[in-house]
């Protein structure tokens, strides 16, 4: 995944509920101003909270980095990275999984964003924590 | 930020008017609960046209208000869903199934309405011992 940083990013801390609408909110505005048309900002917003959500559910705090950025070949996107230093996921295949939870939501979380998104990225150390990365260009 | 809840005739509209906590959605889901044998309501309306995100948790909980609603012997009705919340639901895979939804306020009305009269009917089509 490359893609070149064309303005300030963003930086949401994320460690109570109202974070989470605050973050998607963000997202919703530095998607607008790349120009999204309004499917996909609430596409990116969806996607944002709920990659908050599970911060606040399984890590209790982190952070959501949102950037604007290049594909060098004159393509816009946003870029989201949702990052925290949480107990980690033990088994990423499982997570992925359509349905999969283990805090009793409906486990739709990481499948429905790496839908929502046109690129998808999650790494994970037992222990140490999550970060997820994805991304929606403009069309 | 508190959702206002208005009772017309014999339901309980619920208006939300901008986005809303996950703390926000289970308060106004305890208080559809409590409202409405409070109020004697048949049919809830929560209408959700000022939403522009409806993502996994808001689905489930507007899924339990329906079902707990239901359990409480009074229907529910979400009303509003806009198309671009509509695509993203469907896209993360969330449905609300079983759950009445309509386009706007005045059809969801409309829904309460008829489904109220289809009650009567049926109550009166029971024979009688």
């Amino acid at each position: 995944m490359k893609g070149a940083l064309i303005a300030d990013e963003l930086r949401v801390s994320i460690d109570s509920d109202s974070d989470i609408v605050s973050a998607r909110q963000k997202g919703r505005e530095l998607a607008a101003q790349c120009g999204f048309p309004s499917t996909e900002l609430a596409v990116v917003a969806t996607a944002i909270s709920e990659l908050a959500r599970n911060i606040v559910r399984y890590a209790v705090r982190g952070e959501i980095v949102l950037r604007l950025i290049d594909n060098h070949g004159g393509k816009r996107g946003v870029e989201v990275i949702a990052a925290d230093d949480g107990p980690g996921i033990p088994d990423l295949t499982l997570a992925m999984q359509d349905g999969y939870s283990t805090s009793g939501s409906l486990g739709l979380g990481l499948p429905g964003v790496r839908r929502l998104m046109d690129e998808f990225d999650i790494v994970s150390e037992f222990g140490k924590g999550t970060t997820v990365t994805v991304r929606k260009w403009k069309r | 930020m508190q959702v206002p809840i208005l009772k017309q005739g014999p339901y309980l509209i619920a208006t939300v008017q901008s986005a809303l906590t996950d703390d926000d959605l289970k308060q106004l889901r305890d208080t559809l609960v409590d409202q409405i044998s409070q109020v004697r309501a048949r049919g809830v309306i929560v209408d959700v046209t000022a939403l522009d995100v409806i993502d996994s948790f808001a689905t489930r909980t507007l899924r339990d208000v329906a079902h707990m609603i239901r359990l409480r012997g009074a229907e529910t009705v979400i009303v509003g869903i806009q198309p671009e919340v509509a695509f993203s639901m469907v896209k993360l895979g969330l449905t609300l199934e079983g759950v009445a939804t309509t386009l706007d306020l005045e059809e969801g009305l409309r829904y309460l309405q008829r489904s109220g009269k289809r009650k009567v009917q049926e109550h009166e089509g029971r024979p009688h011992r």
